[in-house]
């Protein structure tokens, strides 16, 4: 499914500058050094950091997006950076699992 | 002119350290080892620096107070202030910005504060190691409005270092100096980050207090040592 679709399953856009990405499976952690070993091209990566490097980490490993889990705030720094280097954030009120499980169902 | 340092100290106020670990005895030990400046930096507190202080100008050794302050984002910054007020008024304004948790003391330790002749006067009733809400954007300016420096701390560490956090350091906000724990590596970590490296012992229990090696070269007397340290972890110097 696109990153744009989610938005129909309760996932909040912050920036979408390429919706039509396809989600091609998810990776789910916090600390950005071993995500950005770890997380693979097309993933949906969930995450509860909302420090600016999510961004160079994203960029890194070609994720489809990041979903900002918890509804940690993002700042309009961070989405307009976002806006610029082409990476997609969603907001999602639940929990990093809740996410998953339903990614799981939707992908 | 060269003064032996360890900036960064745990009592037995954070949990983590040892009971043993007491104000006086910190700067008992600091003293045994030759050191010149020394700072208590429990974990988001600094209720044992007014006995530090006074522990520390009687064994002869110049004294820092502060923190070791938990971000938002789990990252470990070292808080220091060469005036004992400022360190205190940020202490509580940090305790506003606690996320309280009860201190189980049989899971995580004791949380003692100290007069400065070892006297037992308190406990912290909520547990000080986990994070604040002050996130790292935040931190440099909030220390800097209350008059004191802070740095990453030990940041060739996966826990808590801010390069295992966040993989690199951030654009903004700029750090000037980071702390390294292991002190063979500041020269590899200043050359790679080109920036300035303290090492400290990050001690929780007295025998790990540094020997007399790490040093500062400063243009300063003692009286105005503890400002000219400040300033040169600002990176003003």
């Amino acid at each position: 499914m696109t990153v744009e679709a989610l938005k129909e399953h309760g996932f909040s856009p912050v920036t979408l500058p390429e919706p039509e990405r396809e989600i091609t499976g998810v990776y789910i952690g916090d600390l950005l050094s071993w995500v950005m070993g770890r997380a693979n091209s097309g993933d949906a990566w969930i995450t509860i950091m909302s420090n600016i490097n999510v961004l160079a980490v994203a960029a890194l490993a070609d994720t489809a997006c990041i979903i900002a889990a918890e509804g940690v705030e993002i700042t309009e720094d961070i989405a307009k950076s976002a806006t610029k280097k082409g990476i997609n954030i969603l907001s999602f009120s639940g929990s990093a699992y809740d996410a998953a499980v339903l990614l799981y169902e939707l992908l | 002119m060269k003064y032996y340092y360890d900036l960064h100290l745990h009592s037995c106020l954070s949990p983590c350290g040892d009971d043993e670990a007491t104000p006086d005895s910190i700067a008992g030990m600091g003293e045994l080892n030759g050191l010149d400046i020394m700072a208590l930096t429990d974990h988001n507190t600094a209720k044992n620096c007014p006995a530090f202080f006074k522990a520390a100008k009687r064994h002869g050794i110049i004294p820092l107070g502060g923190m070791e302050l938990t971000t938002a984002e789990d990252i470990h910054m070292v808080c220091l202030f060469d005036i004992l007020d400022n360190a205190m008024a940020f202490s509580e304004y940090i305790e506003s910005r606690i996320i309280p948790i009860k201190n189980r003391t049989d899971i995580f330790g004791n949380q003692l504060i100290c007069d400065d002749e070892d006297n037992i006067i308190g406990t912290e009733e909520n547990l000080l190691l986990n994070a604040t809400t002050v996130s790292l954007d935040e931190a440099p300016e909030l220390v800097k409005s209350f008059g004191g420096v802070c740095f990453p701390a030990h940041i060739d560490r996966q826990a808590n270092g801010i390069l295992a956090v966040l993989g690199a350091f951030p654009e903004k906000p700029y750090f000037p100096v980071c702390e390294v724990h292991d002190s063979e590596k500041t020269h590899e970590y200043a050359e790679g980050y080109q920036k300035r490296i303290v090492s400290s012992s990050d001690a929780h229990y007295l025998w790990d207090i540094r020997e007399k090696d790490m040093f500062f070269e400063l243009d300063s007397e003692r009286e105005n040592a503890a400002e000219a340290v400040i300033s040169y972890l600002r990176g003003e110097v």
